[in-house]
C-alpha cells in the first residue's frame, strides 16, 4: 500500500484540474501509488492574495472530485490573511472534501497567528503540514525551518504536526524535531541522498516517518527509491510508504465517509 | 543486466554513507543485476595525493569488484604534473576513463588545461567523465560549498578536440538549453541520476540523440533504486530499455577502442 503525502501539480499534464488528475492517476498506476494527497493551484505562489487563495483550492477541489477517492486535498492557507484562511478552513476541510492544511512560504509558521490553523485542525482531526527548509544558501523570509515548526509544536503538544521536506537539510531537520513526539517528518522533495530513511528510522522511530514525493517536480522514482532502497525491515517501509498516513488521516476520513 | 556508469567508491567526505564499504557496495550492485560499474573515488574530491587515490581506487576494483568495478581514476587540473596522474591512470592501472571534479577543486572548462587534459584523454582512448555537481547547493556544508560547474566553454573545448568523449554526470540540474547546446557540440553524454520530474526521463530522453543517454545511479550517494525506478516511471521498454541501462555504454566503450 502507497500512499503519498505529497503532491502538486506542475510537472503533470493537462490543461484542467480534471485533465491533470486523470494524469496523476495514470502514473500513479504506473508506480503502484494507490492515493495521494494534492495541494496548492496550477502554479506556485509564495505569498498569494486572499483571491489566489481561493482559486489555488477551487483546483484541488475539482481535483478531488474527479479523483475516484485516490485523490484526497489539503486547503492552502496563508498566515497572512487570516480571516480568509479561517473561511477557506470551513469552506474546504470542515464543510468539504479536504483532510488537512498546507502552509508554505508566505509567513513563518512560529507566528501566533498559525495557533488559529492549528486549533482548527485539531477540532477537525485535519493534517497539519507546513513547508520547511534549513537552506544553506538561505531561506526565503517567509520560509519556517524545522526550528519554527518546533516552536509551533512546542505550543500544540496534543496536535499532530508534518514537519514538510524534514527540512531538506535532514540530517538537521530530524534532529530538530527529535523531541517532540508529536512532529512526523515527510520524506519529499529532496535528493534521494542515501542513509536519510535509516536515519529518520534511527531517531524517531518508523512510526514518525512519512514518505512523500513532491511529484510532478520530483519524480515519484526518485523518491520512491528513498523507500525501496533503505536498509529496512519490511515492516518499517510499509509503515512508511502508506501505513502511518493512513492512521493518521482514519478518524477524518472516517469522518467524511472516504476511507 | 546494467551498466552503471556513476557509482563512486570510498568516503563521501560529510557522513557515513550505507554501501560506502566495498564488499557492501558490490553486494548491492550484483544484487541489482549491474554487470559493469564505471566507478570513481569520493576522495577524488579533495585529497591532493591524488596518485595514491587511484592507486586506492585501482587495487579496490580489483579486489572487491574484479570484472564489475571498472575504477574511472581523479585528475586535479591545478595539481603540477596531471599529466603525470594521467599517463598512470591509462599505463599502470588500465583505466579506461578519467573522473573530474572541477567545482570542487576551482579550475574551469575553458582553459588550456582543460584542453590539454581533452587531447591526452582521447590519444589515450578514454573517457573524460565530469561531475555536474554532487550535493544539492541547498545541504552543502556552509564551510565547504560547491556550485554547479560552468559547462557554457564545454562547447568551444570539444570544437578544438571534436573526438574527444566526454560523459557528464549528475546532469539533471544544467539548464536544458546548455544541454541541447553541448549535446550538438560534440560526442557529450549524460546519465540519469539526478533527472528529476514525472516527466524528466521521458523528455531526456526525447531531447537527446540516440545512444548518449547512459544509466548511472550515483550510488552509494544516492539510493541505487532511484535510478532504476525511473525506467518503470518513464515507462522506457524493449529495446529502449535494454539500450538504456548497458547498451549505450557498451557502446560509447567500442567507439573509444
Amino acid at each position: 500500500m502507497i500512499w503519498d503525502l505529497h503532491c502538486h501539480f506542475p510537472g503533470f499534464g493537462g490543461r484542467t484540474p480534471e485533465e491533470a488528475v486523470e494524469d496523476m492517476l495514470r502514473l500513479a498506476d504506473r508506480m503502484r501509488i494507490e492515493r495521494f494527497l494534492l495541494y496548492m493551484g496550477e502554479r506556485f505562489l509564495h505569498d498569494p492574495t486572499e483571491a489566489e487563495l481561493r482559486e489555488q483550492n477551487d483546483w484541488v477541489l475539482r481535483a478531488v472530485a474527479r479523483g475516484r477517492n485516490r485523490v484526497h486535498g489539503l486547503v492552502y492557507l496563508s498566515p497572512a490573511h487570516m480571516r480568509t484562511s479561517l473561511a477557506e478552513f470551513d469552506r474546504c476541510v470542515r464543510d468539504g472534501p479536504m483532510v488537512g492544511v498546507k502552509l508554505w512560504v508566505a509567513r513563518r509558521c512560529r507566528e501566533p497567528e498559525v495557533d488559529a490553523i492549528v486549533e482548527r485542525c485539531a477540532a477537525q482531526r485535519a493534517l497539519f503540514f507546513q513547508h520547511t527548509w534549513a537552506k544553506t544558501t538561505g531561506n526565503l523570509p517567509g520560509e519556517s525551518s524545522p526550528n519554527d515548526l518546533a516552536e509551533l509544536a512546542r505550543r500544540h503538544p496534543g496536535v499532530p504536526l508534518v514537519c514538510g521536506h524534514t527540512g531538506g537539510n535532514w540530517t538537521l531537520g530530524i534532529r530538530t524535531v527529535r523531541s517532540l513526539p508529536n512532529v512526523s517528518v515527510d520524506l519529499a522533495g529532496s535528493d534521494p541522498t542515501n542513509g536519510f530513511v535509516e536515519m529518520a528510522v534511527r531517531e524517531l522511530g518508523a512510526d514518525r516517518v512519512l514518505w512523500g514525493s513532491d511529484a510532478g517536480g520530483r519524480s515519484w522514482a526518485s523518491q520512491l527509491g528513498k523507500v525501496m532502497g533503505a536498509d529496512l525491515p519490511e515492516e518499517d517501509k510499509f509503515k512508511i510508504l502508506g501505513g502511518n498516513l493512513k492512521r493518521l488521516l482514519t478518524p477524518i476520513l472516517t469522518a467524511k465517509n472516504l476511507l | 543486466m546494467i551498466a552503471d556508469t556513476n557509482v563512486t567508491l570510498s568516503r563521501w567526505p560529510f557522513r557515513r554513507v550505507p554501501g560506502d564499504e566495498p564488499e557492501v557496495l558490490v553486494a548491492k550492485l550484483r544484487s541489482q543485476s549491474v554487470t559493469e560499474a564505471w566507478t570513481g573515488s569520493f576522495d577524488g574530491l579533495l585529497h591532493e595525493d591524488i596518485g595514491g587515490v587511484n592507486e586506492r581506487l585501482a587495487s579496490d576494483c580489483r579486489k572487491y569488484g574484479a570484472g564489475l568495478l571498472k575504477p574511472f581514476g581523479s585528475i586535479n587540473l591545478r595539481l603540477p604534473d596531471w599529466q603525470d596522474d594521467v599517463r598512470r591512470c591509462h599505463e599502470r592501472f588500465s583505466m579506461r576513463g578519467l573522473r573530474l571534479h572541477p567545482n570542487y577543486q576551482g579550475y574551469g572548462l575553458g582553459g588550456a588545461p582543460f584542453i590539454e587534459l581533452l587531447e591526452m584523454a582521447t590519444e589515450r582512448k578514454m573517457l573524460v567523465q565530469i561531475a555536474a555537481v554532487m550535493e544539492d547547493e541547498r545541504t552543502q556544508n556552509p564551510l565547504v560549498r560547491a556550485p554547479l560547474v560552468n559547462f557554457a566553454p564545454l562547447a568551444a573545448a570539444l570544437k578544438r578536440v571534436p573526438e574527444a568523449r566526454v560523459q557528464i554526470l549528475n546532469s539533471g540540474r544544467l539548464a536544458p538549453q546548455l544541454r541541447q547546446s553541448l549535446l550538438a557540440a560534440g560526442h557529450v553524454y549524460l546519465d540519469i541520476a539526478m533527472v528529476e520530474g514525472v516527466y524528466g526521463l521521458v523528455r531526456l530522453l526525447e531531447a537527446s540523440p540516440a545512444g548518449r543517454v547512459l544509466f548511472g545511479s550515483y550510488y552509494p550517494l544516492f539510493y541505487l533504486e532511484s535510478a532504476t525506478l525511473k525506467l518503470q516511471e518513464a515507462g522506457v521498454e524493449g529495446a529502449a530499455r535494454e539500450a538504456l541501462l548497458s547498451g549505450n555504454a557498451r557502446a560509447l566503450m567500442a567507439a573509444l577502442q
